[in-house]
């Protein structure tokens, strides 16, 4: 399926990555490694055009979750008018993706610089990074590196540093551009997804903090060099958080079209895995047969998941795949925004016959009344927080068919009342991607830490 | 009413529902029960195909009864046009 052997790769997270809390300058050692960024002069469209061509030429995905092609939005942005302006998200609403965090902890300056050239490209005039409230370790990383570029005046563009509220769909662009407006942090509804978002008058280029660090390498090492990782379809590195029932759960960058069973062996599963969540809570169950299969939307596409936000959740062997459904369409009911009846009560209702058929409470109806459920929320919100959750558990019918037909004919496993190894609770729980280590490249566990990755 | 702008033929026209805007008030379902159906919830349920010419004045009439004014009636391919009718 894949020639890719090499399980790591470092590239955002390469071997000479620095640790923040040891160095007395994290700027000199990112120029000593890869000089600085390769900026052109303001309104230069020469230069702006070259970038948008290398960067299309690369075939960078944001790695935010939609996985859109990166250049488009250069091109969007360039004929938006006004003075845009470039906003980095690294709100990773997303509670068992540390990724963000962990590259603002370690790598800020590769984000800031593909910030900047974002900025130069379509002419900017200012730079934001949201990072989440509740997630003080990146925030104090990324305003420390903002601080050291200022004194030595290395950025054109004024960045600044901004803390919306930490919820799952705060991320969400419309929701961050709404939060930026003064306007409270919650989705919009859009009927085109192509005319850009504004927020105090500006245009926005909204970018995942992942993605911007690839186009910092990206126009310095050129296209073809990112091509030398991943496949011809999904060119290039990327961060993913392993978790679950790992012994060593953290954040590992990754060439695209690494197989899963790949991953998550560098991760060091406690047993044979029963199945993984991949993509995020708003993503699919893969079941153990496909471990095969490699990370990159092309192979992904065929057992219906998707990269996503780059999470791998690891089920333990002998887990009920009834009750982590349950559990993960249960949390995702409490993370709507509350502004779209279908999400609103359609969420919890899905959760509830879930945790009927969990409970064995069930009549013979159960199974067509879960389905109508998930069908009726299906692009009926703003946002694509229902669809998310519908897609999580509609892979849950397929994957785990045993399980659900065991519980509707009223037998439920015996580890339907175990504990579950799933991280909820957001970053924000004790206990969640504990002691998770950041590794790349031959870096052993330990010798690098992602702040505290709780 | 007249058509939105840049729509050079009325049947080309398309039923999107605001579910922000929406508060499941339920007229549309009863006014233009050919194209809306409701959820268990109440809330309206739209497939996004096209008006037929024969349903475009009642579905007109539903979007500007529409108390939170949620139900939207946008043009076809032309992405840039869809906006709620005024009446």
């Amino acid at each position: 399926m894949t020639t890719i052997t090499a399980p790591t790769t470092a590239r955002l997270l390469s071997g000479r990555v620095y640790d923040h809390a040891h160095l007395d300058s994290p700027l000199d050692a990112h120029l000593a490694e890869h000089g600085a960024a390769p900026l052109g002069t303001p309104g230069d469209q020469h230069w702006a055009a070259r970038h948008a061509g290398e960067i299309e030429a690369s075939g960078l995905t944001g790695r935010g979750g939609a996985g859109f092609a990166a250049w488009r939005k250069l091109e969007t942005l360039a004929s938006a008018g006004g003075s845009p302006m470039v906003v980095v998200n690294a709100m990773e609403g997303e509670p068992a993706s540390a990724k963000d965090r962990a590259l603002l902890c370690h790598a800020p300056h590769l984000v800031l610089d593909g910030a900047q050239l974002t900025a130069a490209a379509i002419n900017a005039g200012r730079v934001v990074v949201c990072v989440a409230d509740d997630q003080p370790d990146a925030a104090e990383s990324v305003l420390r590196a903002v601080g050291e570029r200022r004194s030595r005046r290395l950025d054109p563009v004024v960045t600044d540093v901004l803390r919306p509220e930490g919820r799952f769909v705060a991320g969400e662009e419309s929701a961050l551009a709404s939060w930026l407006d003064g306007r409270g942090g919650k989705p919009r509804y859009r009927t085109d997804k192509s005319i850009p978002l504004r927020a105090k008058r500006r245009p926005l280029l909204v970018h995942n903090a992942e993605t911007l660090a690839h186009v910092s390498l990206i126009s310095r090492y050129g296209a073809r060099w990112f091509r030398e990782a991943g496949t011809a379809d999904s060119p290039g590195t990327t961060l993913v958080t392993v978790s679950g029932a790992v012994e060593r759960p953290g954040v590992l960058e990754v060439q695209m079209g690494t197989p899963l069973c790949d991953i998550i062996y560098e991760a060091v599963p406690i047993s044979r895995p029963a199945a993984l969540i991949v993509g995020g809570y708003g993503g699919s169950f893969i079941g153990s047969a496909h471990l095969r299969v490699g990370f990159s939307a092309k192979e992904l596409a065929t057992v219906g998941a998707t990269t996503g936000s780059g999470v791998i959740a690891v089920l333990p062997h002998g887990s009920c795949g009834v009750a982590e459904t349950a559990r993960v369409a249960r949390y995702m009911a409490r993370q709507t925004a509350g502004q779209c009846g279908p999400c609103v009560f359609g969420l919890p209702a899905i959760a509830s016959s879930l945790e009927q058929i969990w409970r064995g409470d069930v009549s013979p109806e159960s199974e067509a009344v879960l389905a109508r459920r998930i069908s009726q929320v299906i692009g009926r919100g703003a946002c694509r927080h229902p669809d998310g959750a519908a897609r999580l558990v509609s892979s849950a019918l397929r994957v785990f068919a045993d399980d659900f037909a065991a519980h509707a004919a009223g037998h439920p496993c015996g580890a339907a009342g175990r504990p579950s190894v799933l991280t909820f609770g957001g970053s924000r729980s004790a206990g969640d991607l504990r002691a998770g280590d950041l590794r790349a490249g031959d870096l052993r566990a330990g010798d690098l830490r992602a702040g505290d990755l709780r | 009413v007249s058509a939105p702008r840049g729509v050079r033929r009325p049947t080309e026209l398309r039923l999107s529902v605001d579910p922000i805007a929406c508060e499941a008030f339920g007229y549309c379902a009863e006014l233009l029960g050919e194209m809306v159906t409701l959820d268990e919830w109440g809330y309206p349920i739209v497939d996004g195909s096209q008006i037929p010419p024969h349903l475009v004045a009642v579905a007109k009439k539903a979007a500007r009864d529409c108390p939170r004014r949620a139900l939207v009636l946008s043009a076809r391919g032309s992405r840039h046009r869809s906006h709620h009718l005024e009446g």
